[in-house]
């Protein structure tokens, strides 16, 4: 069977790949394009760690086909901070100690951006339903809320 | 001289005939292995290969060097590991 | 040397990691990120039979389709002697662990690896898998731990007979093993008690279920040698096994320990690399494997599921003059339940006098359980602080107070033999009756639960070393790999002994072939024992510096001493010298001697026990019966934090896992003895709207037997949460819930029968 040609656009540059129709979006990014950031952990759409932005929308990655990438824009983990300059919920994930073994982070990070580029100023309550689809099984999400928290304050200019 | 307690294991027990404590004539924990395994043929290969000792309050999982006083207390007990 | 009572500028402060920009930039390489050239995907054919003889296996049709390589199945293994092993958690035996990653005669639960392929693209190994012809002659099954003990159940192993009773039983039988502790005259103690209370208690088997499933790539070049890509908790531990399971020298193979995407145990033991290294041996290419989620569910161990009676016999007084434990532990298909040191923690808070605990290890037709957080003392704990809860009541006594009355100290003997020391029970006590928390007043309707727990930490074998780059920046390299962030407080307490800020230190994890054998993660021993070979090494490196500036300064080097990072010249008599920078000294260590470093490896002794309090407030909806955790404390004995956000963390951590224990995880059964739940939607994890915050409380007691003070923390934390639950479900209905999970439907049918 031949494969699809798609082109879309990864973290703002203009990218074309060929894929089978039947992969995921997760498979192409991870084999195929080489951007192994985004993890599986289920392939099912229960952890969110393969979590991307399709056009600033949250979706995991896994249930995706990558022909859906056609004509659009997605963002992954290697496309959250600028050049080496991180971003604030990068940065406060650091500073939080809110990662231990580091493998759902990818996921929280970009599911952390989708929440605070449509809610800037989240409650807890709603940074914690928002990342309910995001598993992580090392942090008790204690210190995972406390920095999207502190990031939603960086980024709204209140603290640094 | 310091005295071995079996607490625990009693595929050890077997192996003893059922004593549960007694005194052995050691001053390290080699010494003593040697000494378990001359008293009760294949009671020292046992602690040596899957039995942890606790001398003394202490938990040695290998105690070769490990010095045993007279009037010490020594513990055999399963080897402990973890997650 | 000890540093406890030092002024410490880099331990107990909280740096960012050394492997945390690359793990918040999607950089860091996980065990499946990584590819070889001409790679395979290897993939895994399992029993779909719960229990059945393998009649026959065709593998003809999936060897011929094109594009598969090699196909294996137990006879390219070895046949494997049966022998103990300790290379990983607890006792394993090597013919059960080879017959466990590729079955041999029959296949011992639904998820048993029957045959593997491997091919061009992970689609076309499972086109392959569906080729494979097996026949199966399936057997009655058992999955209950009761069931699996009555006469007549559908025996696993022909050639078992329980060991530790006598005489030798004459029948074989699923049970594996029993184990006993006594201490004192348990009939007499109970004679003497005035107020007994008993009961039983049941816990389900739960997944530890890291996110990152098993994955491996492994190389078998055509000289023999193997190369193996891998995230585990021990790649000594891989190397070991995989060496044992193929019968390949361990110089010929070399593991590269990937990033690990979470264990908690359960990557204590190996189910992918020998399968991937047979499959490279047969095929000439590297072969990439990755298991799917419901793989590491059917396919890889949960811990224990169980069945526990307690009986507790007091003085009116609230003295605990008896105390009687059976429990029975689903082993999974072969020996190797954490029955023994469940046996141990359950009663290890309390100074009883008279204590008999026997322990059953019990095979079913499930997989074989792993290692998880403190193996078995969870499942004991849970049973023994319920009744301890419940004994309280009886006695009309505060819970805590009872606690305290029964609490051990250092100098308590406990009832599997060694006496305490060093511990700080009294003083995590002592805390969580000074905690707000527990003097907040309640809420209409809610409960409060209290539970203690304990767990022994353990030491033993790590390997490190500490090499001084030619700009003064240090590199520490250990065997360990880092689970939790423990890569951090090595360069922590590096930077301490050295002086120098911790920016100035990078911390690896480095493979097989380049540093000395390391137990592996596990057991809470990194920070104490690889911590401890850390802090030797640096104090090497601080002997070989003073030398060099005592060269510099032509001076003896007992005349030099070491402070904040710089050498001095001792005292005015040794010479008026400029002091001498560790940077200074690095650029000119070629002339003074040549390349400072230095390797140490020990085999520690020591780790100071763990205990720990949880205090937990619930709400129950009496309409559905879901219970919701409205505020949680974990106050531990961490011995010393040498990075406390990362204390912190396991203990926050631990306490969520068991919150899920407690509440909603479980392996459900159905009646052909195939796991119906084996997905992240159906076995239901705590997510972020489940839990609060979870304020983790240290307690700093330090353990005299490591130079910081340090103990394990990573263990306790999940022993206390689901009998604290259990407890405050009861303050909040005024029901006992004695079996886990404590889920919507038993808790409203509990509601119900009144």
């Amino acid at each position: 069977m031949s494969k699809s040609h798609v082109t879309t656009t990864i973290n703002g540059e203009a990218a074309e790949f060929l894929c089978e129709t039947q992969q995921t979006l997760l498979d192409v990014l991870r084999d195929v394009v080489g951007l192994t950031g985004a993890k599986e952990g289920c392939a099912s759409g229960d952890c969110g760690a393969c979590s991307v932005l399709i056009d600033g929308t949250l979706v995991c990655s896994c249930l995706v086909l990558g022909v859906e990438a056609e004509g659009k824009s997605i963002t992954t983990i290697e496309g959250i901070a600028q050049g080496d300059h991180l971003h604030p919920i990068q940065q406060k994930f650091l500073e939080h100690a809110a990662l231990q073994c580091g493998f759902c982070t990818p996921g929280l990070i970009v599911a952390t951006k989708a929440l605070l580029d449509e809610n800037p100023n989240p409650t807890e309550t709603e940074a914690r339903y928002w990342l309910a689809g995001n598993l992580c099984r090392c942090t008790g999400y204690d210190k995972v809320i406390r920095a999207v928290m502190d990031a939603a304050a960086v980024m709204r200019g209140e603290t640094v | 001289m310091p005295t071995v307690v079996l607490s625990s294991g009693s595929a050890s027990l077997s192996l003893t005939g059922g004593v549960t404590e007694f005194e052995v004539e050691a001053t390290t924990f080699r010494r003593l292995i040697l000494e378990l395994e001359k008293r009760f043929p294949g009671l020292g290969t046992q602690v040596e290969e899957s039995m942890a000792v606790a001398i003394d309050g202490e938990i040695f999982q290998d105690a070769y060097s490990a010095e045993l006083r007279p009037g010490s207390e020594i513990v055999l007990i399963p080897k402990i590991g973890g997650g | 040397m000890n540093y406890i009572s030092s002024d410490l500028k880099v331990v107990g402060t909280r740096p960012i990691r050394p492997d945390g920009v690359d793990k918040v930039t999607g950089r860091a390489v996980f065990a499946a990120d990584t590819r070889a050239s001409g790679m395979l995907w290897g993939k895994i054919l399992r029993s779909p039979h719960a229990h059945a003889r393998i009649v026959s296996i065709d593998t003809s049709k999936a060897e011929a389709l094109k594009g598969v390589y090699a196909v294996v199945t137990s006879k390219d293994f070895p046949e494997i002697a049966s022998e103990e092993a300790f290379v990983g958690e607890g006792p394993m035996n090597f013919r059960d662990l080879s017959d466990n990653i590729m079955a041999r005669g029959k296949a011992l639960y639904e998820g048993h690896a029957i045959a593997a392929v491997a091919a061009t693209t992970a689609a076309l190994a499972d086109e392959a898998l569906a080729l494979i012809d097996v026949t199966y002659d399936v057997l009655p099954h058992v999955i209950d731990v009761d069931e699996a003990m009555q006469p007549g159940a559908p025996v696993l192993h022909a050639d078992m007979f329980t060991a530790g009773v006598n005489p030798k039983p004459a029948t074989a039988s699923n049970i594996a093993k029993v184990v006993t502790f006594k201490k004192g005259d348990i009939d007499a103690g109970f004679a003497e008690a005035e107020v007994i209370f008993e009961d039983s208690y049941t816990t389900k088997p739960v997944h530890q279920a890291y996110i990152e499933p098993h994955a491996c790539l492994a190389t078998y070049a055509p000289d023999g040698q193997v190369t193996i890509h891998a995230s585990s908790q021990g790649h000594f531990m891989i190397r070991a096994y995989t060496a044992k399971l193929l019968g390949i020298d361990m110089a010929q193979i070399r593991v590269n320990p990937a990033e690990i995407g979470g264990g908690f145990g359960g990557k204590t033991l190996i189910y992918l690399e020998p399968v991937a290294v047979a499959l490279s041996r047969k095929s000439g290419r590297s072969v990439k494997m990755q298991m799917t989620r419901e793989e590491v569910f059917r396919g890889s161990g949960p811990t224990s599921g169980a069945s526990v009676t307690v009986k507790l016999g007091a003085k009116k007084d609230g003295t605990i003059v008896a105390a009687q434990q059976v429990l029975k532990f689903q082993a999974g298909a072969y020996a190797g339940s954490p029955v023994g040191p469940g046996a141990m923690c359950g009663l290890a808070m309390y100074d009883i006098a008279n204590v008999d605990v026997v322990g059953y290890d019990v095979v079913s037709n499930r997989p074989k359980v792993a290692a998880y957080r403190a193996p078995g003392a969870p499942i004991s704990s849970f049973a023994v602080e319920c009744a301890v809860d419940d004994l309280a009541r009886k006695l009309g006594m505060d819970p805590l107070v009872l606690r305290e009355k029964n609490a051990v100290v250092n100098g308590s003997k406990t009832h599997y033999g060694p006496t305490h020391t060093n511990i700080g029970f009294t003083q995590v006590l002592e805390a969580t009756r000074a905690h707000p928390h527990w003097k907040a007043p309640l809420a209409e309707g809610h409960g409060r639960g209290l539970a203690v727990g304990f767990w022994f930490n353990i030491g033993g074998e790590s390997s490190a070393t500490v090499h001084i780059n030619e700009d003064g920046t240090v590199m520490v390299a250990t065997g360990s790999p880092d689970i939790g962030g423990s890569r951090a407080s090595m360069g922590m307490m590096a930077a301490e002994v050295l002086g120098i800020p911790v920016s100035k230190v990078k911390a690896i994890v480095a493979d097989t072939a380049s540093i000395g054998f390391t137990f592996l993660t596990g057991g809470s021993r990194v920070t104490f024992a690889t911590g401890m070979a850390v802090t030797q090494a640096s104090e090497k490196v601080v002997d070989q510096l003073k030398a060099r500036a005592a060269a510099t300064w032509d001076i003896p080097v007992d005349a030099v001493e070491w402070k904040d990072g710089k050498a001095y010249p001792a005292g005015t008599n040794a010479g008026a010298f400029e002091p001498l920078d560790l940077a200074a000294i690095a650029l000119k260590q070629g002339r003074t001697g040549g390349p400072i470093n230095a390797e140490v490896s020990v085999n520690a002794q020591g780790a100071g026990a763990g205990f720990g309090a949880h205090i937990c407030d619930v709400a129950v909806d009496k309409e559905t019966g879901k219970v919701d955790i409205v505020r949680y404390t974990a106050i531990q004995d961490v011995g010393k934090a040498i990075h406390p956000s990362y204390v912190e963390g396991q203990i926050q951590g631990g306490a969520a896992q068991g919150i899920g224990w407690a509440l909603s995880e479980e392996y459900i059964y159905n009646a052909k003895g195939q796991m119906d739940n084996p997905g992240f939607l159906d076995y239901r994890c705590p997510v972020a709207s489940d839990l609060p915050m979870i304020e983790a409380v240290l307690v700093e007691v330090p353990n005299p037997r490591h130079p910081f003070g340090a103990r394990g923390v990573g263990e306790v934390p999940i022993v206390p949460p689901m009998a604290a639950i259990s407890n405050a479900i009861k303050g909040a209905i005024g029901l006992r819930m004695p079996d886990l999970p404590m889920s919507p439907p038993k808790v409203r049918a509990a509601i119900d029968a009144g």
